[in-house]
């Protein structure tokens, strides 16, 4: 073996991808000082956090029990319905949606564009703010919640089931197509086979999340267990806010067990 | 056998009448009706809300470009950057070895299964929940925004992360393992190659998901654009509104692009 | 540290033998043995050669001298060292001197040739300079050299996952080799090879370790590789010892016990 005449370097990158990383590294740090520079923070609160903290575990506990049959159950059942009929809508809204923005279903760049950024809008705005809008137009009430959760939850479902379409397999479709199959058939017997499983793991996992977010609308009025929150927080009934913690916990955990129940069952 | 007779067996054998799926599907169109009447959503309430509707969106356009309401915009909107920026290096920094600590195939159970518990307990509560939580405890303003949103992104990005390494391939961890490699030698050229690329993306994904959500916590006192967004909301300055929708949807449009950049560097 | 290891371990001159199994057993299951009472001396160069029918515990035989299995019981003295309740940096400063070379290459991925070569030194090297990639000079000059040797001379800047996989299997080498290793174990290295390039594998470990002389000890399932390679070879059957001696005095009738049958060797 002959040592090498001149010392072969080594470098982990080329100096391109170097360059490239050390930018996403100055980048962050830069980004990280001017956030950590203007927000603002109030020492005399920071320094009182650890006694207020104390201060809201002892208030909450012992909970408020009795109030569950007079202010929480009817509000929970609420919720889940919103929750429900919420992704029901969310489907219903997002499926066209979603057969728009799909490259190989729509041939028309401007269509999946335009779907593209329905999607987009639709996640961009938070279940809470689209729960604002629609308790401006439908007043106060689980019609509110309903549309936001449904609205909130077409982008989220629209985008992975687009997704699953494009990834579908073109052989079977290229064989039904060839048939002379009307398009009404290739999509419910060439594509939604294909598609099924994914539809239904989407929704399940759309359903999870909005089971929690529909907890929170009723903060903004739209309905749900939120409602009776946000009267306890107002009136700082503590050992209430802290039954209705422990109940959306319990429910968020139920949820949790069922749906990968159903999952592991289902896929 | 002619061909009509075939085309006809064919079919009726390739695509029986599924009667159980058809149940399910009239299941659910009823509970629908019945879940809708128990939340008293009508028609008429819905066709009502249409006009208001109108009414409303009537209100919004065009979208204010008052130069005051701009730079109400300008702050709230850069305050919701850099409560996203710190909650998002936080909360992926600290995620870091949390799901290390909880991957089931690095750690013995005694050590995962307490970090598992943290990871559930992280993302069972709903960011606004936490952040009225952490506005009792530090007060209003934007850390307790910040503080409340570096809970949701530990909870997302450490199970993402915890549940990548529990998939790598364990054979080449065990090749480092047989060279004489210590347990921090095994993790940093056996473990983290396989999985680092996934945690940049689960952190990128996750600083979307704060922008998002930073719109969010301001409606419970957390500070930033969502604070700015509920008080022109609450003086029906329904044009300013649009605007900042807008600019939210501009912002998350804009990081998306941005994220999946940082990902083409880091795979 | 013992006296023969220097920076890259080159074994010395062989004063007894290199590695010494004493009745070594091994149970996954209780009561259903894998190993049942190996003993075993190797010499401190040449290749040994192990064969044996799937699922008789040759595997296990090799993992458990460096200790990725745990005997159940018995001995392990590796150049006087006893190996077989060692723990913590004791256990991994003894792996450093043993390389392996492993049945599906297992190198890293997503990591680079050179990258993967660089994980040998791992048991030698802080943790931060592994985390940084700044590997000392000499360990970089060394990964060069066993490139060439191994005939990837321009691949240091690969990614694993593009080479193919008999250069997979170079690298494998080549990373074993970067421990200075004072033994080599193999594990079916050539089993996801095709024929000519698992004759290629073999014949460059055998001179490679040759030249440094470090012993081999190689489970195979190829009896023809084994007998043109080895200087011993070792027949397994129910994870016993069942012929133990030179390439040549390995007779079909040796063959019939270890694999059973003797249709096929017609």
């Amino acid at each position: 073996m002959t040592a090498p005449a001149i010392r072969r370097e080594w470098h982990r990158f080329t100096p391109a991808e170097r360059l490239a990383r050390f930018a996403v590294y100055l980048f962050t740090v830069a980004a990280v000082v001017w956030a950590a520079r203007y927000v603002e923070i109030i020492p005399e609160f920071l320094a009182d956090a650890p006694a207020q903290t104390v201060d809201l575990f002892t208030r909450m506990w012992p909970f408020d029990w009795a109030h569950y049959w007079t202010g929480v159950h009817g509000a929970l059942i609420e919720t889940f319905h919103i929750a429900t009929l919420g992704t029901l809508l969310a489907i219903a809204l997002a499926v066209p949606v979603a057969l728009m923005a799909a490259r190989n279903i729509t041939r028309s760049k401007v269509l999946n564009l335009f779907a593209t950024f329905l999607l987009v809008a639709s996640r961009s705005v938070n279940s809470l703010i689209w729960a604002l809008l629609f308790v401006a137009i439908f007043g106060p009430g689980a019609l509110a919640g309903v549309m936001a959760i449904g609205f909130r939850s077409i982008g989220f479902v629209g985008k992975l089931l687009a997704e699953a379409i494009e990834e579908a397999q073109p052989g079977p479709i290229e064989a039904l197509t060839a048939t002379g199959a009307p398009f009404g058939s290739v999509l419910n017997k060439g594509y939604w086979p294909q598609v099924e499983p994914s539809f239904w793991s989407i929704v399940l996992f759309r359903w999870d999340i909005n089971i929690r977010e529909s907890a929170v609308l009723g903060l903004v009025g739209a309905g749900g267990i939120g409602v009776a929150l946000d009267a306890a927080l107002a009136n700082l009934y503590w050992d209430q806010v802290g039954l209705i913690l422990a109940v959306i916990f319990a429910v968020v955990v139920v949820t949790e067990i069922v749906t990968s129940g159903i999952r592991s069952r289902i896929i | 056998m002619t061909a009509a007779t075939s085309s006809a067996r064919g079919r009726s054998a390739a695509f029986p009448a599924n009667w159980s799926r058809r149940l399910g599907y009239v299941l659910v169109a009823l509970y629908a009706v019945y879940a809708a009447s128990t939340l008293d959503i009508t028609l008429d309430r819905f066709i009502r809300g249409l006009d208001q509707g109108a009414q409303f969106l009537a209100r919004m356009w065009p979208p204010s470009f008052d130069p005051v309401q701009l730079s109400l915009l300008r702050q709230g909107m850069i305050e919701s950057i850099q409560i996203a920026v710190l909650a998002t290096f936080v909360g992926v920094l600290l995620s870091l070895p949390l799901g290390l600590v909880a991957a089931r195939n690095l750690m013995p159970a005694s050590i995962s299964w307490p970090a598992r518990g943290l990871i559930a307990l992280c993302r069972s509560f709903h960011p606004v929940i936490v952040s009225i939580l952490f506005v009792k405890a530090v007060g209003f303003g934007a850390l307790a925004g910040i503080l409340a949103l570096i809970v949701a992104s530990m909870g997302f990005v450490s199970k993402l992360f915890a549940e990548a390494i529990e998939e790598m391939n364990l054979k080449q961890v065990e090749a480092v393992r047989a060279t004489g490699a210590s347990f921090f030698g095994v993790l940093v050229m056996g473990v983290l190659p396989q999985v680092m690329a996934r945690f940049v993306g689960f952190g990128a994904y996750q600083l979307d998901s704060n922008l998002r959500n930073s719109t969010m916590v301001g409606i419970v006192g957390g500070g930033g654009i969502g604070a700015t967004l509920f008080t022109a909301y609450q003086r029906f300055d329904y044009d300013f509104v649009l605007t900042i929708l807008l600019a939210i949807i501009a912002v998350i449009m804009v990081s998306e692009l941005a994220s999946a950049q940082l990902r083409k560097i880091f795979q | 540290m013992s006296a023969v290891a220097g920076p890259f371990g080159i074994a010395g001159p062989d004063d007894g033998p290199a590695l010494l199994l004493r009745n070594l057993s091994k149970s996954y299951t209780a009561g259903k043995p894998v190993l049942r009472g190996i003993t075993l001396a190797i010499e401190g160069r040449g290749i040994t050669a192990i064969i044996g029918p799937s699922g008789t515990g040759k595997s296990t035989l090799i993992r458990c001298i460096n200790r990725l299995v745990t005997p159940t019981s018995g001995e392990i003295i590796f150049r006087g060292q006893s190996l077989d309740s060692l723990s913590g940096s004791a256990l991994r400063k003894a792996r450093r001197r043993i390389g392996m070379v492993h049945q599906e290459y297992n190198l890293v991925e997503r990591l680079t040739v050179m990258e993967n070569l660089l994980c040998g030194r791992l048991g030698y090297v802080p943790v931060w300079r592994a985390w940084l990639r700044r590997f000392p000079d000499q360990d970089i000059d060394r990964a060069f050299e066993l490139l060439d040797a191994v005939g990837l001379a321009d691949y240091a800047h690969r990614r694993a996952d593009q080479l193919s996989g008999g250069q997979r299997q170079r690298v494998g080498i080549a990373r074993a080799l970067m421990q200075g290793p004072e033994l080599l174990l193999a594990d079916e290295p050539t089993s996801s090879l095709d024929p000519k390039t698992s004759v290629e594998i073999v014949e460059l470990m055998a001179r490679l370790a040759g030249d440094r002389g470090i012993p081999v000890v190689i489970n195979i399932h190829n009896v023809e590789l084994a007998r043109r390679f080895a200087s011993r070879i070792i027949g397994m059957a129910q994870g016993e010892i069942v012929f133990d001696g030179p390439p040549d005095a390995l007779q079909d009738q040796h063959l019939a016990r270890i694999y059973g049958g003797e249709s096929w060797l017609e």
